[in-house]
């Protein structure tokens, strides 16, 4: 049996949630350098060049790379060998990201309820998926998540019938209707299969993916690299002021499902596709 | 390449500029979001006064992050427009002449942009840290209450948007999605 103190996983919560939004990964900085290439518009490259002159003054001035600093969401693989000594894990990580958002001059985004909307003061409770897995480790990974993206996401639970065209045609009308107001360029989960919970649950989980990374699955990296192309025929563009780089790219996750469903998610995340993770 | 104009605008300045034109703002800007416009216009219809008076003005659809001590303001780049929809029509009854954000507006709003000879533009959604080096200062007038949703005057030089849904009634984003558009067969 493994121990990790509670202050230990409070600080490295709070590292991470303001290198989210300090530091652009360098996975999305090479997406938008190769977009800069490959992009039609001369305004969608001038975009795209503003992204990375964007990324580069929040990394050296230690500002957020966007002020809607989002919901802090959370993956944590949890060794059923492992015990957090000192307090829960879920309050380690609602004290970290209280820490990190605090000192690290982050905005506050989230409300009490969805009723009275009163602002938490410390951009608490973060969204925690605990997943127990063989072991003694403990690895936690975090997305700052834009409220605009997430906004334009949707859901649907589709038939049999409706097949892989169903799923497509649902894609690219999501992509479509969000336009603008994603902030594409945009990085794309997406879920299919599983049941009403499951699938928007793949579809986040997708997006913790490197950007640029493909499936493992020959036949879902085939899928992800077909629905690239639909997607950046749509002209939407950087920013949607038209062009060919609507995507940096399309994350597909897939599970089983019942004999009489065909559920899909398709959770739009922004240019800045923020996810830091530790492992202790 | 851009067109440099003064904000608020000067008389005649909104209905020369047509969609897809870059400019650039210097001047003075107000902040309002989701909350600040509710609660704008709950004050108008209980046939109160507004807290800044909107005649010709210019609003900024934004929420910053907290300033930290060596600058004026934090990340402060544009938000999603449609959620300003439902309040945005009443706002220009009140003389407000132009909006940034980000996104489509409604059919509502780009009519009302027409009547009242007002302009949406765009900024570039998700460069905060870039925007804010356009702004000189910054200061809550109204809502405090609010935080980052509170109504601040912003000062800003050379202040980056796109105009989106001009005076005349055009909308930019429909015309560069049709222009760069590939049928999905090719």
């Amino acid at each position: 049996m493994k121990e990790i103190a509670y202050q230990d996983i409070v600080d490295e919560v709070a590292r991470i949630c303001q290198e989210a939004n300090y530091d652009l990964g360098e996975d999305v900085v090479n997406a938008f350098k190769e977009s800069v290439r490959t992009e039609k518009s001369e305004a969608g490259k001038s975009i795209l060049n503003q992204l990375i002159e964007n990324a580069d003054i929040a990394t050296s001035n230690r500002v957020p790379m966007c002020q809607d600093t989002g919901v802090s969401v959370f993956i944590v693989k949890l060794g059923q060998d492992c015990h957090i000594a000192g307090g829960s894990l879920q309050e380690a990580i609602n004290e970290g990201v209280k820490k990190g958002y605090d000192e690290g001059y982050l905005r506050y985004s989230i409300v009490d309820d969805p009723i009275n909307r009163r602002n938490t003061g410390d951009n608490t409770p973060a969204v925690i998926h605990i997943e127990l897995v063989e072991g003694d480790g403990l690895e936690v990974q975090m997305s700052a998540k834009g409220g605009g993206a997430e906004n334009m996401s949707a859901m649907k639970m589709l038939t049999p019938s409706a097949g892989m065209e169903g799923v497509k045609k649902f894609i690219l009308d999501t992509v479509r209707e969000a336009g603008p107001n994603a902030c594409p360029p945009l990085v794309i989960g997406i879920g299919i299969g599983g049941n009403f919970e499951v699938s928007p649950y793949l579809a986040k989980k997708s997006l913790f993916r490197p950007v640029g990374e493909r499936h493992e699955d020959p036949e879902i990296a085939g899928l992800e690299e077909e629905l690239m192309t639909e997607v950046n025929k749509l002209g939407i563009g950087p920013q949607g002021m038209g062009g060919s780089t609507t995507a940096l790219d399309i994350k597909v996750e897939t599970a089983p499902c019942h004999i009489a469903a065909l559920p899909v998610a398709v959770n739009l995340n922004c240019h800045a596709s923020r996810h830091k993770h530790f492992v202790m | 390449m851009s067109i440099r104009l003064k904000v608020p605008f000067e008389r005649g300045a909104v209905e020369k500029l047509r969609s897809g034109e870059q400019v650039l703002l210097t001047g003075t800007l107000y902040t309002a979001r989701d909350a600040a416009h509710k609660r704008m216009v709950e004050q108008l219809e209980k046939g109160g006064t507004l807290p800044v008076a909107l005649e010709g003005q210019v609003i900024y659809y934004v929420g910053p992050t907290p300033n930290k001590p060596d600058s004026v303001i934090g990340s402060a780049g544009p938000t999603t427009s449609s959620r300003m929809d439902a309040y945005a029509p009443r706002l220009m009854e009140e003389g407000l002449k132009g909006m940034i954000g980000k996104g489509y507006r409604n059919e509502e709003v780009i009519a009302s942009i027409k009547k009242h000879s007002a302009v949406y533009m765009a900024a570039i959604g998700g460069t905060g840290a870039l925007l804010a080096q356009k702004i000189i200062s910054s200061e809550v007038i109204a809502y405090e209450d609010l935080g980052t949703e509170a109504i601040r005057k912003l000062e800003v030089e050379d202040f980056p948007c796109i105009v989106i849904n001009d005076s005349h009634g055009n909308d930019w984003y429909k015309e560069a999605h049709k222009q760069f558009e590939e049928s999905p067969n090719q």
